[in-house]
């Protein structure tokens, strides 16, 4: 039977979410798969909030946004407020524990990680929690394959930054396959 | 499927439309830039150069749209794109481009309004300012996309129909369908037709701008190609040179209206889902199609002959086809994300022999296929 996942990726303006959701949607359609994805932001270039919905199906999409997310990633404490309530009962929440101190209770599998620690304790940059957390993601979910991602993700970043992202998607992967294990 | 996949990928509306007219062949655009078309902009500043074409960002959405008018005269297929604001100001040379009959394309990405609104939200507000918006009565067409391959497909189709009937074309799309992302299958060079505007024969003893033949529209001399010949936004006669004569500014606006709305079915297209024994249907555009479709299926699933139509060309709008539907359906629902403008001409169209059912959003978020379910059941 053809599948559908709803992807929501939410947390604040600079964080780089719409950046993750044009990497996923891009690698999805690397594996062959129909993909829409879009965004929804305030004027700001950096905080206020800011989400990215990514749908992926075997199928043709017709409404393009995220109804009941099948993945939430949570990148800030208002986020996770707002959206862990629409999460489907069986679906899987990622958390960055850097920021988000309360998870509301929930039913969804809750896999909680300090990205933006991990990413500046390890690499030296915040900047590069997104793709950590993009790592993860995939991991958990299996939404990807690894190798679609890793071809994305370098066709989508400044040049320069390869290394510093193909780390950061590495370090994600890893860590959600320790915390699955 | 596999054979197509080399060629897909993932573009965002804006891009869409940005490749679209390079593929149509345009080669000037000058604008200022407004969210939420400015990716539409910055590709066309960064791609039409190294075809040999030209950007330019004027100082105002006027000059832009003069800019425009200007370029295709000499020769060049030339748009510009916009949202809200700057659509409002470009009304007025939008009413020369019709009257002086230069194609064109005008892109209006809508966005929440009136006036400055809310510039990152979505809506379809400016259906009747596509087609009203500049003043006196002039012929428009204006098509609606409601997904990136469509947005790519549609901005061809804009200058085909510009290029054919020589008059501007309104690529009326929404910050939704601009902004989102999804897989598109961009076809080979050659694949989709077009069209160029018709030239006077070379070495004519006397060209006449304005006389056209039997469809219509004149053949269009480029500047500094052989003819000299004026261009005004004054009622003209046949050699461009203005007139106040009643009988031929009858003429002439009889003209241009004519080689628009005698050439319907070249024009109006429009995409019917499941409408065949539908008793409950369901008109919308754009992304609120999309939304439709799923609404539609989700209530068929439920024992409900429900269907969908879609105006994919908004002006002229589809009033004949719409006036078959209104004679089956037992209901019309029109959600739009404005407050009613097309639910009016669906009720012009169907003329009392059925209910119109308007379902209305206009804070900036697209309509649900839930909403629509819901009112699709209420009947």
């Amino acid at each position: 039977m053809a599948q559908t996942s709803e992807v929501l990726l939410s947390g604040s303006g600079g964080q780089g979410l719409i950046m993750v959701g044009q990497i996923l949607a891009d690698a999805v359609i690397r594996d062959g798969k129909n993909t829409v994805q879009t965004q929804s932001y305030g004027p700001e270039a950096r905080g206020g909030a800011c989400k990215a919905e990514v749908i992926i199906s075997d199928n043709e999409i017709d409404y393009p946004k995220v109804i009941k997310p099948d993945i939430l990633l949570a990148m800030s404490q208002e986020a996770i407020n707002k959206y862990a309530g629409d999460l489907s009962p069986d679906g899987v929440l990622i958390v960055d524990s850097t920021y988000i101190k309360d998870v509301p209770d929930t039913t969804a599998k809750v896999f909680a990680m300090p990205y933006s620690l991990i990413a500046k304790e390890s690499l030296g940059k915040e900047m590069v929690a997104n793709i950590i957390a993009l790592g993860a993601l995939a991991a958990l979910t299996s939404v990807v394959t690894k190798e679609s991602l890793q071809s994305a993700l370098m066709s989508r970043i400044p040049r320069g930054t390869e290394d510093l992202n193909q780390k950061a998607l590495e370090l994600g992967w890893e860590a959600a396959q320790q915390a699955a294990a | 499927m596999t054979d197509v996949i080399p060629l897909a990928r993932l573009m965002q509306g804006n891009e869409a439309i940005a490749e679209g007219a390079l593929d149509a062949g345009a080669r000037f655009f000058a604008g200022y830039p407004i969210t939420p078309s400015t990716e539409i902009a910055e590709i066309l500043a960064k791609k039409l150069p190294i075809v040999g074409g030209k950007f330019i960002q004027m100082e105002d959405e006027m000059a832009s749209m003069a800019a425009v008018i200007g370029a295709s005269l000499a020769g060049l297929k030339a748009l510009t794109a916009t949202s809200g604001p700057g659509f409002s100001l470009k009304q007025e040379n939008l009413g020369f481009a019709a009257i002086a009959e230069v194609p064109c394309v005008v892109v209006n990405v809508q966005r929440c309004g009136p006036s400055t609104g809310i510039p990152t939200a979505t809506a379809q507000g400016d259906v009747m300012q596509a087609r009203w918006g500049t003043h006196g009565d002039h012929p428009v067409i204006a098509l609606c996309p409601s997904s990136v391959q469509e947005s790519y497909s549609l901005t061809i189709r804009a200058f085909n129909l510009s290029e054919k009937y020589r008059t501007p074309v309104i690529l009326l799309t929404e910050e939704i369908v601009s902004h989102l992302r999804e897989r598109v299958n961009l076809p080979q060079p050659g694949e989709i037709p077009v069209i160029n505007r018709k030239k006077p024969p070379a070495g004519l003893k006397k060209y006449y701008p304005y006389r056209a033949g039997e469809d219509g529209v004149p053949p269009m001399a480029n500047f500094c190609e052989g003819y000299r010949y004026h261009v005004t936004g004054l009622v003209h006669n046949e050699n461009g040179v203005p007139t106040t004569n009643p009988e031929l500014a009858q003429q002439l606006l009889n003209r241009l209206n004519n080689k628009i709305m005698d050439h319907l079915d070249d024009i109006v297209t429009y995409d019917s889902h499941l409408t065949e024994d539908a008793e409950i249907i369901v008109i919308a555009y754009g992304a609120v199609a999309r939304s439709a479709k799923r609404a539609v299926r989700d209530a068929r699933s439920e024992g409900i002959k429900a269907g969908l139509f879609r105006p994919v060309t908004i002006w002229p709008f589809p009033y004949r086809e719409v006036a078959a539907l209104s004679q089956q359906a037992r209901a019309i629902i029109v959600p739009e994300m404005n407050m009613g403008q097309i639910k009016g001409e669906v009720e012009c169209a169907a003329r009392n022999s059925t209910k119109v059912v308007g379902l209305n959003r206009f804070g900036g978020e697209i309509i649900t296929p839930g909403e629509i379910l819901g009112v699709i059941k209420s009947i």
